[in-house]
């Protein structure tokens, strides 16, 4: 799949996106949430119930695949290219406001971003306080009375809505990864085309360290490159 | 290496942001849940998809299964058992049950997990009816329910059971109770968290002491008063 050390003329040219380790925690996040979100539908949703029954193992894998959610994240961050991801989600650059009018506009205009666009930098954001916010209001549902002065009525009604909002959210996040292959590919196998990052991710296709690296291995025109040069050119 | 992008920290905000906005939910939720319910129960009401039941409390009642399938039950084969330190042990049929006096009482169904359903009407015969026919022996302390669910089981202090709101309730809603609603028999006790009123009931067995039910082995508790907590 990855291109061999100094085969830079491939009829496609591949950049390193996603380590092995970073897979790994999306995938295992992936699996948990898959889990803890189809085990809560067989909870709430009367015919999912009514077909599934066994409602104290489905509370079991609930709970679980619940409070285990956060652990992947906590585990990557051993993960150097994992914090180095979690750092560039984080800060607003300036090309991002653009993306984001663009977005909001609907126009076919250039769509500047970095390694992530402002889109995923707000979803990971929002996820990762989400998240916390339902376990936090189900170990009160769990744990009934641990802290007094919160009813377990508020409880549910917060952890109700939020994974109503969870939902809606991590749906329109399977959908955009639906409609990009490519997109779905980096994260499967590591690598995307070097002609989807220019579109998709411009600001990082043409970062000054990539391109260093790549003039260093191969002709000066050459902006491309293979897997590999990248994965030490980070 | 120098920071490949830079700027405002986004992310920190935004998840900063929605835990602001959870604890705020947290603190607001005692006044915004019932209008919420009622938003909600509105839309359930005028939904022919039936969609609306993916809502977070649909303002109707839920499906509640501790086990894979249930058995479905008629008239025709449908038997209640009444039994342990009782005088006069014995069996009903839906039969027998319909033709003893029946009580209609209207209550509330609320469940542990937040969803409730104000004002059903729920009929059938006094518990305490049934335990004076067989006539509870001395000894008898509480009494332990089964269901032909084959799983669940629920119990009650023999004082709690001769309550005037305690039902072997057959009729909900003003309609013969429904498989998906525990029919063709269920409990119904009016004073408590829905899960101590166990449907798909087929014994009632009197005890020395309370046996606790199958959700109380799991922490909840024996005595679900519903004036406990909100």
């Amino acid at each position: 799949m990855t291109s061999t050390a100094g085969s830079t003329r491939r009829p496609e040219s591949l950049l390193r996106r996603f380590s092995r380790g970073e897979r790994l925690v999306h995938r295992s996040i992936a699996t948990l949430m898959s889990l803890c979100a189809g085990s809560a539908a067989c909870l709430y949703f009367p015919p999912l119930a009514q077909l599934v029954g066994r409602r104290h193992l489905v509370v079991v894998v609930h709970e679980w695949s619940g409070l285990l959610l956060p652990a992947p994240v906590l585990l990557g961050l051993a993960s150097r290219a994992f914090r180095a991801d979690l750092r560039r989600l984080n800060r607003l650059a300036p090309y991002d406001g653009q993306w984001l009018r663009a977005v909001r506009r609907g126009t076919p205009g250039p769509r500047p971003a970095g390694k992530f666009n402002a889109g995923q930098k707000i979803y990971a954001g929002w996820i990762a306080g989400a998240v916390p916010l339902m376990t936090f209001t189900g170990l009160l549902m769990w744990f009934t009375g641990a802290l007094p002065a919160i009813s377990r009525a508020s409880a549910i009604f917060v952890h109700d809505v939020t994974a109503f909002a969870i939902a809606v959210v991590v749906l329109g996040h399977i959908r955009l990864a639906y409609r990009d292959p490519e997109a779905r590919r980096g994260m499967r196998t590591g690598s995307v085309t070097t002609a989807w990052a220019r579109k998709n991710h411009p600001q990082w296709a043409e970062e000054p360290g990539r391109r260093r690296t790549d003039s260093s291995k191969c002709a000066p025109r050459c902006s491309g490159g293979d897997a590999s040069s990248h994965a030490e050119g980070r | 290496m120098s920071e490949p992008e830079s700027g405002p920290p986004i992310a920190r905000r935004v998840m900063l942001s929605m835990l602001g906005l959870g604890a705020a939910g947290i603190a607001a939720a005692p006044f915004v849940q019932n209008g919420w319910e009622r938003v909600l129960g509105a839309v359930s009401q005028h939904d022919p998809t039936g969609l609306s039941g993916l809502l977070p409390n649909p303002g109707g009642f839920r499906y509640y299964s501790v086990t894979a399938s249930v058995p479905r039950k008629t008239a025709a084969d449908y038997r209640l058992e009444i039994g342990g330190l009782v005088e006069r042990p014995g069996t009903y049929t839906l039969g027998d049950l319909r033709a003893l006096p029946q009580t209609r009482i209207v209550g509330e169904a609320r469940c542990t997990d937040g969803w409730r359903v104000p004002d059903v009407p729920f009929a059938g015969v006094l518990l305490s009816d049934l335990l004076d026919a067989a006539g509870v022996r001395a000894e008898g302390r509480a009494v332990r329910f089964t269901c032909f669910d084959g799983v669940y089981t629920e119990s009650l202090t023999l004082e709690q059971a001769r309550r005037a709101d305690v039902l072997i309730a057959l009729d909900m809603l003003d309609e013969p109770l429904t498989h998906e609603h525990g029919g063709p028999v269920r409990l119904y006790v009016a004073p408590m968290y829905f899960y101590k009123s166990a449907k798909w009931l087929s014994g009632i067995s009197v005890t020395d002491k309370v046996i606790p039910g199958y959700w109380e082995e799991y922490g909840y508790d024996v005595d679900g008063w519903l004036d406990q907590e909100a």
